[in-house]
């Protein structure tokens, strides 16, 4: 029980973990996020499965373009729900990209229809063997790949200029401003990183779920929880936060029964931050760049 | 204008009136009856909607071709999505009772819904005809009078026939259940738990899941570990095919037996290349030896749809047979009722003496005692061969 505990609170785990990536890196440039990040998740799996199935291109090629459609939705988001309000100061952005999300869900809903389908892929097919346990090679692939990308957006920050100018900007906007880095386009940035991460997570749970335009719901609500518990502008927080709630969620389930899962998963969150207010990661506000 | 007296001023409303109501009756005997239907006709149960939907229409189109009933007034099918949500069930079964005066309404996959509709069905003495809904307490709702009918599988029958299944096909002495988490599911646990107990044998376990889990692994392998020799399931097509996929995941050739929600959606697509190894019970299957009724419903499906080009085609062959025979039913109920009047067309149902139908011959189909007209000796057991529902053989 333990090793399939182990093995389904990992994988799921690293999803919520890279959607919850994506509104830390919001978050942390722009004080902002994209409360439809679900809507991104489902965008992600939707395109991918339209263009690999419903048009038989190559997997590959079909995940880089619905991926690239994913930065596009991002970069909408932020441009019509995200910058006007924000210009005027007003937080009707948390609604704005809500109700911009539902949007998508619905538009999504009267063009690829209402009915699951499913996202086949070899890695979800012939199960490992492991005592008494199996798991999907795509099981394992997914916290890898989880892992490697929030490696590649660590790196990416540290390591190249765009890192430096968006960590200038999250150190101080006014200041970056002076220094002519477009801080307007470098939100405008972080919104399509956030989708696009939230299009990986998509893409890679599909073959264990299915595809459909209500998919991204829960995943965004728990990405959410997630994101509060990592401490919302701590990176690495939010990832450990991620694996921490898909293994209370899969140890909660196996040891206590399905009933139990979100009473226990959603308490163990509410503790968590009555202990810890800020995330139990909480993440430095003020950087020196 | 001078030639009017008093006596011909007060008879021309009077004979106003008398033309309008000749006008009334000439227009009741050419107005169709409306015949509703309130179904999950989108979302992952569509299939099970679309299947209900083809059996209704060819009996209709039956009827119709006859000569209608009540001396001539046409059936006219009014669908209604309930999007497998109980309330928007209760609204749009609402709306079909008030504005578009249903003469009855016909239920569909969800059981939650169904329960949903009996007590308004009930309060506005408009007669309900579940079709494929399960739960127990939809036809043993405890109101008098009773105006819920059923052509369709029963839980506490169709849970005697399961378990009966896993011990008598697979040898099952400790069955695992893995039920869906809604009333459904509750319907079944209990059913499930009696039957288990009158064939003298002793569950490993019972397990939820919810319609949008994604890895059911936990559940299963709680249920692996209690000792279970085989597995029921009780689930719509998406998350029974979560359930089928976590189960391939977890490596764990368990024989599964499951209760025919599966049927009603893109089932084999979503679980995948072990789709076949379910079990699933039916009402009706289009192989095999054929009745005349069943060749001439076959024969009616392929002429109307041209996706049907066989008998696997059929998809889900439950909803269309269950459907096709409770029309017909219907029309036989309001002839005895002699018209569309719900306490007539429910005295109706009731008195109906025998019908020679697609599933079987109804022999006093309705009852006071029992609103069901199927039982137990009427299920068949079926699984998947790729698209196709296929009897179990050998």
């Amino acid at each position: 029980m333990l090793i399939t505990a182990l093995i389904s609170g990992f994988g799921l785990g690293s999803i919520y973990g890279l959607i919850a990536l994506g509104f830390t890196l919001t978050f942390s440039v722009s004080g902002t996020v994209n409360f439809a990040q679900g809507s991104s998740v489902m965008l992600g799996a939707v395109l991918c499965h339209a263009l690999y199935i419903g048009l038989h291109w190559p997997f590959v090629l079909a995940a880089l373009i619905a991926l690239i459609g994913c930065a596009l939705w991002g970069l909408v988001v932020e441009r019509i729900a995200v910058r006007p309000f924000v210009a005027r100061g007003s937080n009707a952005w948390l609604m704005a990209t809500v109700a911009l999300g539902m949007v998508l869900d619905n538009s999504v809903m009267a063009l690829f229809g209402k009915e699951p389908r499913a996202l086949p892929s070899s890695l979800a097919d012939e199960p490992w063997v492991i005592g008494n346990a199996g798991v999907f090679p795509l099981q394992i692939v997914i916290p890898i790949v989880a892992l490697g990308v929030a490696s590649l957006v660590h790196l990416g920050m540290r390591r190249t200029s765009l890192g430096l100018r968006l960590r200038a900007a999250v150190g101080n906007a006014d200041a970056a401003r002076l220094m002519s880095i477009d801080v307007t386009r470098l939100i405008a940035w972080t919104f399509a990183a956030a989708a696009l991460l939230a299009g990986i997570g998509g893409i890679l749970v599909a073959p264990l779920f299915n595809v459909a335009y209500d998919m991204g719901t829960l995943f965004g609500i728990k990405a959410f929880a997630v994101a509060i518990l990592g401490g919302l502008t701590n990176p690495w927080g939010v990832v450990v936060a991620g694996l921490a709630y898909g293994l209370v969620e899969a140890f909660a389930t196996t040891w206590l029964g399905s009933s139990s899962t979100q009473i226990v998963t959603f308490a163990v969150v509410i503790a968590a931050l009555a202990l810890a207010p800020s995330g139990i990661f909480r993440g430095k506000t003020l950087a020196r760049v | 204008m001078s030639d009017l007296t008093r006596r011909t001023i007060l008879s021309l409303p009077l004979g106003g009136l008398a033309v309008s109501a000749l006008g009334t009756r000439f227009a009741s005997a050419a107005e169709p009856v409306k015949i509703g239907l309130v179904a999950a006709l989108s979302g992952a149960s569509a299939k099970s909607g679309e299947g209900i939907t083809r059996g209704l229409s060819v009996a209709i189109d039956e009827i119709n071709n006859r000569g209608g009933v009540l001396g001539g007034r046409m059936l006219e099918l009014v669908r209604r999505d309930d999007e497998s949500n109980p309330g928007k069930g209760q609204t749009a079964a609402r709306e079909l009772i008030d504005k578009e005066g249903c003469a009855i309404l016909f239920g569909g996959i969800d059981s939650p819904v169904s329960l949903a509709i009996v007590p308004l069905a009930n309060s506005a003495k408009v007669p309900f005809m579940g079709v494929w809904a399960a739960a127990t307490n939809i036809t043993r709702n405890n109101a008098n009078p009773n105006y819920v009918f059923r052509v369709s599988a029963v839980d506490v029958l169709v849970d005697k026939a399961l378990i009966k299944y896993a011990t008598s096909r697979f040898g099952s002495k400790s069955p695992g259940l893995i039920l869906v988490n809604n009333a459904w599911g509750d319907s079944n646990f209990s059913g499930l738990t009696a039957a288990a107990e009158a064939a003298g044998i002793k569950l490993a376990g019972s397990e939820k899941f919810e319609d949008k889990d994604v890895d059911m692994t936990p559940q299963l392998q709680r249920l692996r570990n209690a000792g279970a020799d085989c597995l029921i399931l009780v689930g719509n097509a998406a998350p029974g095919a979560q359930v089928i996929k976590s189960l391939q995941r977890s490596a764990w050739s368990v024989p599964i037996v499951s209760h025919w929600g599966i049927s009603g959606g893109r089932f084999p697509e979503l679980a995948g290349s072990w789709a076949g190894k379910v079990h699933f019970v039916q009402t009706y299957s289009f192989f095999g030896q054929q009745s005349d009724i069943g060749k001439k419903v076959l024969a009616a499906l392929m002429a109307k749809y041209p996706d049907i080009k066989g008998p696997g085609d059929v998809a889900p062959p439950v909803g269309v047979a269950n459907a096709y025979d409770a029309m017909q039913l219907t029309a036989l109920a309001i002839q005895k009722a002699g018209s569309t009047d719900g306490s007539a067309m429910r005295e109706g149902f009731l008195g109906i003496d025998d019908y020679k139908g697609l599933i079987k011959n109804y022999v006093k189909p309705f009852t006071d005692a029992n609103h069901d007209a199927l039982n137990e000796n009427d299920y068949v057991m079926v699984r998947y061969n790729g698209e196709q529902i296929e009897p179990v053989t050998g």
